[in-house]
């Protein structure tokens, strides 16, 4: 099986923050990392590899630092990487990303297989696998949490998706797309032998003439939303300490729970 | 401190500490609590190819040294003394291999270990501890099988491993030069396992008895020549002590950095305990003698990969110094923790039921500081016949 | 578009280099130059002393014949989801500021019903698929369906749930109509100079609120985090024009194919429904303690979360955990029990309207957002309250 990947390099999140004061973003001592469902869609792809033999590549948009993260893909075991890098992706929201993400993904010739991480940790949108899908006209369902079926012959894969309610047994034919939640598997450890490789493997990277694409569907003139305010959330929390014995302190939360309208039960 | 490692040690170290904190840490405390076999860690060890380092290239290893299999056993020790002497038995199991096996038997047995399959070095019996001359194992030539029978005692990685390296009287009248190694596999008719002991520390660990019933082997199954045994069982542990300073190193330096960690945050009389005399004194004292030990344990591998003949002598005393340093270490570690320390909530009580083991097995200390006692005297012998 | 900085006007102060949270403004020589980080959201612009810097729009047709506001009626097995509510309320609201129509969209089978709900709950029209077709959600169907819609009737403002459902079809809708879409928000308006929706939403895990606009596409769609917004009043009696959509489309042809649906046993209260969410931690010690939550949270009527270190633990099942990894949740009341508070957690539960926590730990991070703590022994305290609750 032919099985791509895409990754997204994220800063470490828990460390981004706004400075109240000068609305700035506070980048000191932010790490980068890959994004951590883009891990499961890997070892996703891993069992399939293990499973059907065949390869498996990572893929990924962003600024030329992002090859660290698909050398670290190597050390795991993916098998080739491809950085889709050039100053007029720069600034692109998740069309102009699905757009040039379909672009390397043609660059890359055939596949039988698309996984993604259900979203990444820095945008939070989740929209840039089913966007990826629609831009290749191939068939998606996100949010996979079990692969049941995966028939290479018959060209069909039968998965399990998670729904607010509970999940869903849906069939797809292949070529297609699916996104992963963390419940799919656990990723392996990296392995001396991958990261041997990941040092020396060389990192393909592909520009805007490389692609042949669009220069008004990347980037930022490729984005039809744009940011135009950001702000630090209000600080949250009234942080009253409700102490005493046991017994006063759940009296005390009651009460006040009352008060604030929340509880349902014993509400008069 | 820097060890100028290469770009390749720090890359094992780094993997390592790595699989030690992401997947070990979460488990150590319940695998401890319930006397739970790490199965699931020894297959991501063998996924990361830490079973391979000091296994030639040409049976699949990584074709490195005893320093490099002690840095991957230091960082996993940091975390988990019961996983690592998991990890670090299997590598002792393949030592009798690795130096005396045929062409045929490494290329039968090496790259399975290499890929993961645990070995397990057997020579402990009731009658035969320190003692090791006292074995009363025994192996008898029919036709073309060695037949064995009597029992091992004590086996780490009993029961859970493929391939044991077994020790066996084959000529008892011949004394020292009786005894015989041979490889004996999970499976074989006549071997069994009795019972698992419940042990003090690394509790994870699997500790038991070999039970050699009329088992028979095909003759291949000898490394080496007959009567080989006691000198096979002395250049393993040449090799192997090492690997208990390493275990030994990373157990002190994990409760060490348990003990500053709580130094600085516990208040009493107004101050963080660390700000006390006693306290830093008793820190100072830990920080020192575990860097002390890591520079022998370090040194002493580094020079038995070099190719050095006569290593006994540092070999015995990277095994005695560290093991001492870590019961030294972490029981100071509990003493600082105070009450929390006696808590199982807290993880330093583990340690130091642990590291007690680590005085133990391999050779006791007593054993280790006879070996460097007679070794000195033998090196003093010599130089004074040359003047 | 592009930033525009009159190197003639520029004084070289750095005021814009300050101001910029991307830090894509640099000091090159001795006037200011943008870099690609810049995404246009105009700090600069507002910051510079000597108005050097704007922003060059280009002249966009974009709003020729769109109008109206639409909102997706999302509906499980027959029935409509809560959500549908809240975006008709919210849908109201911004279709009356901007004085159009306000339409509910809905698909389904044997649904033809709760188009009744949609008037009473605000809707001046419905548009109304039922096919037995698309009696299962499918994306394809559903986005495909929904896309030939927007393109036959042009709204110029379609606003969805950001349910798994939303948020799984609602991106291909948008993607094949080469228009913007905002994930998540938590905050929708209009702005009155040009009628632009602005939505809001968090961005970096909710460290940080960003506001976003679509200025030259339409739609502008916006998927909408469920338990935020209000719904209006109902209506009883009230009606609207009810518009039967024909399902078929050419070139709309299903290759999805649902079999069947695993429902959630485990559970009366689904944690994205529900008003009060009782959650587990490390701090539990075991298992065992999600026995104590459930009994609250029975008794509450309320959903049982979970942090990523009890379900890592597997004390509880992964559809539980709530956080960055996990799933997001807007409650009214969000009771922690033995959860630090690690900002992985906090990203999935901040906007709860009150949040309680109990840790025996006073310094845990979670206290810094609870409205209520109580420091001490869960263990003793659940109990309490419970037993105070029973009376």
């Amino acid at each position: 099986m032919k099985i791509i990947v895409c990754i997204k390099q994220v800063p470490d999140t828990k460390n981004v923050r706004l400075d109240p004061a000068t609305n700035t973003l506070k980048r000191e001592g932010v790490e980068s990392m890959v994004n951590p469902f883009d891990l499961y869609a890997m070892e996703t792809a891993l069992r399939l590899k293990d499973q059907f033999g065949g390869t498996v590549t990572a893929l990924t948009m962003g600024p030329p630092q992002a090859e660290s993260a698909l050398r670290e893909m190597v050390e795991y075991g993916v098998d080739e990487t491809a950085l889709l890098s050039d100053r007029a992706f720069a600034g692109a929201d998740t069309w102009a990303t699905s757009y040039t993400l379909a672009k390397g993904v043609k660059k890359l010739g055939g596949f039988d297989l698309i996984v993604c991480g259900k979203q990444a940790v820095d945008g939070d949108t989740a929209q840039v696998g089913p966007g990826l899908a629609e831009q290749l006209d191939i068939p998606y369902v996100c949010f996979v949490r079990r692969l049941i079926e995966v028939d290479h012959q018959t060209r069909r894969m039968v998965v399990e998706r998670l729904m607010d309610d509970g999940s869903e047994v849906v069939e797809i034919p292949l070529p297609a797309l699916i996104t992963v939640v963390k419940e799919i598997n656990e990723p392996r450890v990296p392995s001396l032998r991958g990261k041997m490789k990941a040092k020396k493997i060389a990192v393909p990277v592909y520009g805007l003439q490389d692609l042949a694409a669009d220069p008004d569907r990347v980037g930022l003139a490729g984005s039809p939303t744009q940011v135009v305010q950001v702000f630090a959330p209000q600080p949250r929390g009234t942080r009253v300490r409700l102490d005493g014995r046991p017994e006063e302190q759940a009296e005390r939360l009651i009460e006040a729970l009352k008060k604030d309208k929340v509880l349902t039960i014993g509400a008069e | 401190m820097d060890y100028f490692l290469t770009e390749d040690q720090l890359m094992i170290q780094d993997l390592a500490r790595q699989i030690a904190e992401e997947k070990v840490l979460p488990v150590r405390a319940e695998l401890d609590e319930k006397e739970e076999f790490p199965r699931d860690l020894m297959k991501h060890f063998a996924e990361a190819d830490l079973f391979r380092l000091n296994i030639p290239e040409a049976y699949d290893g990584m074709g490195l040294g005893g320093f490099e299999h002690a840095l991957a056993v230091e960082q996993v020790s940091r975390v988990c003394c019961g996983v690592a002497c998991t990890y670090a038995a299997s590598g002792l199991g393949a030592y009798p291999l690795l130096l005396f096996g045929s062409e045929d038997q490494k290329k039968k047995y090496l790259p399975q270990i290499a890929d993961g399959k645990l070995g397990a070095f057997a020579l402990t019996e009731s009658t035969a501890g320190s003692d090791a001359g006292g074995i009363q194992t025994r192996a008898v030539l029919e036709g073309d099988e060695y037949v064995l029978n009597g029992t091992k005692q004590w086996i780490t990685n009993a029961g859970e491993a493929d391939i044991y390296s077994v020790i066996a009287l084959t000529d008892p009248s011949r004394g020292p030069r009786g005894a015989s190694f041979f490889i004996v596999e999970k499976g074989d008719p006549g071997f069994s396992f009795g019972k698992r002991e419940k042990k003090m520390g690394i509790r994870c660990s699997a500790t038991g008895e070999l039970i050699f019933n009329n088992c028979r082997l095909p003759s291949d199954r000898l490394l080496s020549k007959e009567g080989l045994g006691f000198i096979i069982a002395m250049r393993t542990f040449d090799k192997s002590r090492p690997g208990v300073g390493a275990q030994a190193v990373g157990l002190a330096q994990g409760a060490l950095e348990a003990a500053v960690d709580y130094a600085r945050t516990r208040v009493q009389f107004g101050h963080p305990i660390i700000s006390f005399q006693a306290i830093q004194h008793m820190l100072a004292d830990m920080a020192a003698s575990v860097e002390a030990a890591r520079a022998l344990v370090y040194a002493v591998a580094r020079f038995i990969d070099s190719g050095a003949k006569e290593v006994s002598k540092v070999s015995a005393m990277a095994k005695v110094f560290p093991s001492d340093v870590a019961m030294k270490v972490t029981t100071d570690a509990v003493q600082i923790f105070g009450g929390s320390g006696y808590m199982r909530d807290y993880p330093v009580e583990k340690m130091m039921r642990d590291a007690k083991i680590l005085q133990i097995y391999e050779g006791t200390n007593q054993i280790q500081r006879n070996v460097i006692g007679q070794e000195l005297h033998k090196e003093f012998g010599r130089r004074s016949r040359k003047k | 578009m592009s930033l525009l900085i009159d190197s003639d006007l520029c004084t070289g102060c750095g005021a814009c280099v300050e101001a910029c949270p991307f830090g894509a403004v640099e000091i090159i020589g001795e006037t200011a130059q943008a870099n690609e980080k810049c995404n246009l959201c105009g700090a600069c612009v507002e910051a510079c002393p000597v108005e050097a810097i704007s922003i060059d729009k280009k002249e966009a047709k974009a709003d020729d014949g769109y109008q109206g506001v639409w909102v997706f009626a999302e509906q499980r097995r027959g029935r409509l989801a809560g959500v549908s509510f809240e975006l008709l309320g919210e849908g109201r609201r911004l279709a009356d500021k901007l004085g159009v129509s306000l339409s509910a969209v809905l698909f389904g089978h044997r649904v033809r019903e709760e188009a009744g709900r949609l008037f009473a709950y605000g809707a001046d029209r419905v548009y109304l698929a039922d096919d037995p077709s698309l009696d299962a959600f499918t994306d394809d169907l559903y986005g495909g369906l929904l896309t030939a819609l927007i393109r036959e009737r042009r709204p110029e403002i379609v606003l969805c749930g950001a349910t798994s459902l939303g948020r799984s079809f609602f991106p291909k809708a948008a993607n094949a109509l080469n228009t913007g879409l905002t994930a998540d928000c938590t905050g929708l308006d209009i702005r009155e100079a040009d009628r632009l929706l602005l939505q809001t939403r968090p961005a970096f895990g909710g460290n940080i609120m960003a506001t976003i606009l679509c200025p030259n596409r339409r739609p502008q769609m916006a998927t909408v985090r469920p338990k935020v917004m209000r719904p209006g009043p109902c209506r009883e009696g009230r009606t609207g024009e009810l518009v039967e959509v024909e399902p078929s489309r050419p070139g709309l042809v299903p290759k999805t194919r649902f079999i069947e649906f695993i429902e959630d046993l485990s559970e009366k209260v689904h944690l994205a429904e529900a008003d009060i969410i009782v959650a587990g931690g490390r701090g539990l010690g075991s298992a065992k303690g999600f026995d104590l939550l459930r009994e609250l949270a029975e008794l509450l009527g309320g959903a049982l979360g979970a942090s990523r270190g009890a379900v890592d633990a597997e004390w509880i099942s992964y559809a539980h955990q709530v956080g960055q990894t996990g799933k997001t949740v807007s409650p009214k009341l969000y009771i922690a029990c033995g959860i630090s508070g690690a900002v992985q957690h906090l990203v999935g539960m901040q906007s709860a309207d009150v949040i309680v926590a109990v840790n025996n730990d006073p310094g845990a991070p979670i206290f810094d957002v609870a409205d209520y703590g109580l420091v001490g022994d869960l263990y003793e305290i659940i109990p309490a309250v419970i037993n105070q609750l029973q009376r």
